[in-house]
């Protein structure tokens, strides 16, 4: 999957501590056509997601009566429904939450779990610099999807498992890339200037390091939840997912299994995965605009 | 750094993540607390004489480290057990699938890396006009898409409105072949649908780096100083410039293989390809572990293979690094 690599910034010029992020930068985001695209498709499906919980328009299970399966759109249905004769509207709105809840909360484990690590690794260096980073290297090298398969058939298929596998699975990018910021920032003058006049190094990551790397965070944490969406889908697809909630990955395997796609359900097979690749390209496009934003003017300093 | 002590790092790199997979297998699997033995006989509750002779047959009564040492020889010897489900040997059926597999790749990722390529030349010839950002938004678009429903899809448009393509398997079931060519001609009929949907989805990356790359490259001295010598824009393209934004493709080309892979997993399961993603998804719902065992580290040592094969073979073809 795509992890934008931002630029290196190049050494140090000046070595003063200044604002990582220009004033104005929110601004010229928001001017953005991408951004305004992105941010648009995710309050859609927040919206979705809100009023699937407000509002359980058909319920989830009708009753599968033979006229019931598979109907097409109708007044009653308005995108049909699937092989046990539930409403498809409703389940896309389910969907939509356990994609925002999945996404946010792996997202989070690696962003807290590669910071981290590319923090510790970059500002102390040594053994503990060599050990980090060739676990890493390793992390980065063994393929995604049968690691996050293997491990979800081992560990269980409950929300909070799956969420932990992706979580802990997505992190090594974001520590390779904030350890060599952190490599470059360590060396200059108000860094320098803080550990020679005894600052706790903790203190420093916190006050001096953190918010220089924030904005290199940010974007990349939007792009993981786009990569850890697309992989709660095909987790779930490949029926490893949580089958008690409706998922969108879910759906598209009941799909599969019931052969909707041969039966012609064309409401059935297509309105999940647009959910997917919508909300994935909608983030996608958002952590590229940042990510846009940041690297020129990091290049200029 | 020499090229020997560069070459040597690689490789102990390499052997270090070969030893990290194999061992967070072997835990994974085997010593996760109490439950191995209920695992293998696929049993909630067991006799206490039963659960003994399971261990001892396996193993399990050794100490951790005599464990992991025989683990490590069964595997260097091929001794890969036999599958729960099947009663096969779990070498023969992964052998079978990955061979499988590397048929349905090899086609694919070429037909992806040229066309990718292509296209990254078209819009990187381009930048900034409307054909260059049409071809980076279509990428990140297809990016976006799932590939498992894109697969999807096809087969919907292919078993609904043009009968005609198979949608499932390698070959058609049950048939005969007079000629080993009428033979070959039914698996290629069988690759159309998985190798264009592996195409469409994995194209977008080499598309923008290729695009990137060339644009970085067009704007370097030597470009200039060709385009200044008066030689035709077509040959200051193909000659100077696209052989050098070649270099991070071909990169690419290596450390991709494992998302390559990890997307053909997904193709294969939606098309019914038998190869290691169909395998790994059986062995899943079946809980067959010793064939989802084998088939991960089988899929992980092919990856690790390829990245240390590109980091062996860049300088070769970009001098610049190993003189660094």
């Amino acid at each position: 999957m795509t992890t934008v690599v931002l630029s290196q910034p190049p050494g140090p010029v000046t070595g003063e501590q200044t604002p990582a992020v220009e004033r104005g930068t929110l601004a010229r985001l928001a001017r953005r056509r991408m951004v305004q695209i992105g941010v648009g498709g995710l309050g859609l499906f927040v919206v979705l997601a809100i009023a699937g919980q407000l509002l359980t328009v058909n319920g989830i299970a009708t009753g599968s009566t033979a006229a019931s399966i598979f109907n097409p759109p109708s007044l009653q249905h308005f995108m049909g429904t699937d092989e046990l004769g539930r409403d498809v509207l409703t389940e896309l709105s389910a969907g939509a939450l356990v994609s925002l809840i999945v996404g946010i909360a792996a997202t989070a484990i690696a962003v807290v779990v590669g910071t981290l690590v590319g923090l510790l690794a970059g500002f102390f260096r040594g053994w503990l610099e060599v050990v980090l980073m060739r676990f890493t290297d390793a992390m980065l090298t063994v393929p995604s999807l049968p690691l996050i398969i293997v491990l979800a058939a081992v560990v269980g298929q409950g929300l909070g498992q799956i969420v932990l596998v992706i979580g802990l699975t997505s992190w090594a990018g974001m520590a390779r890339l904030i350890r060599s910021e952190v490599l470059s920032l360590r060396e200059r003058a108000f860094v320098l200037r803080a550990r020679s006049v005894g600052v706790p190094p903790l203190r420093i990551m916190r006050v001096h390091l953190l918010p220089q790397i924030l904005p290199l965070v940010i974007a990349n944490t939007v792009l993981i939840s786009a990569a850890a969406i697309l992989a709660e889908a095909t987790l779930s697809f490949l029926g490893l997912g949580d089958i008690t909630r409706p998922s969108w990955g879910l759906m598209l395997n009941n799909a599969f299994k019931s052969g909707a796609a041969g039966r012609g359900a064309f409401w059935y097979v297509l309105p999940p995965g647009l959910c997917i690749a919508i909300l994935v390209l909608s983030l996608s496009f958002i952590g590229h605009a940042i990510n846009e934003e940041l690297s020129p003017r990091r290049q200029r300093q | 750094m020499t090229t020997a002590s560069r070459i040597s790092s690689r490789i102990g790199q390499t052997v270090l993540t070969l030893f990290i997979v194999v061992t967070f297998n072997f835990w994974l699997f085997r010593l996760l607390p109490g439950n191995f033995t209920q695992l293998l006989s696929r049993a909630g509750a067991l006799d206490p004489a039963a659960v003994a002779s399971l261990k001892q047959s396996f193993g399990l009564d050794k100490s951790p480290v005599e464990q992991y040492v025989l683990y490590i020889k069964n595997l260097v010897t091929f001794n890969w057990g036999t599958s729960y489900v099947s009663h096969q040997p779990v070498f023969q059926m992964v052998f079978q699938a990955l061979v499988n597999t590397i048929v349905l790749i090899t086609v694919a990722y070429i037909l992806t890396v040229i066309i990718g390529v292509a296209l990254g030349v078209f819009a990187g010839r381009r930048a900034g006009r409307l054909a260059d950002s049409v071809t980076v938004t279509t990428s990140l678009a297809l990016w976006s898409v799932p590939t498992f429903w894109l697969g999807l899809v096809l087969v919907f448009i292919f078993s609904v409105w043009f009968v005609g393509l198979p949608v499932s398997g390698m070959t058609t079931y049950a048939a005969t072949y007079s000629t080993p060519f009428d033979q070959v001609v039914d698996i290629g009929l069988h690759l159309i649908l998985p190798t264009i949907t592996l195409v469409i989805s994995s194209i977008a990356q080499y598309t923008l780096i290729m695009r990137n790359s060339l644009v970085t490259v067009l704007d370097e001295d030597y470009v200039t100083t060709a385009r200044a010598k008066g030689l035709s824009s077509r040959r200051v393209l193909w000659r100077h410039a696209v052989p050098n934004a070649l270099l991070p493709t071909f990169t690419l080309t290596w450390l991709n293989i494992g998302i390559f892979l990890s997307t053909t997993l997904q193709v294969e399961v939606v098309f019914s390809w038998p190869g290691l993603g169909s395998l790994i998804f059986q062995s899943v719902n079946q809980r067959d572990y010793p064939v989802l065992e084998v088939s991960f580290l089988t899929i992980a040592v092919v990856v690790i293979a390829a990245n240390l094969l590109n980091d062996l073979l860049y300088p070769l073809l970009d001098p610049r690094i190993a003189r660094r």
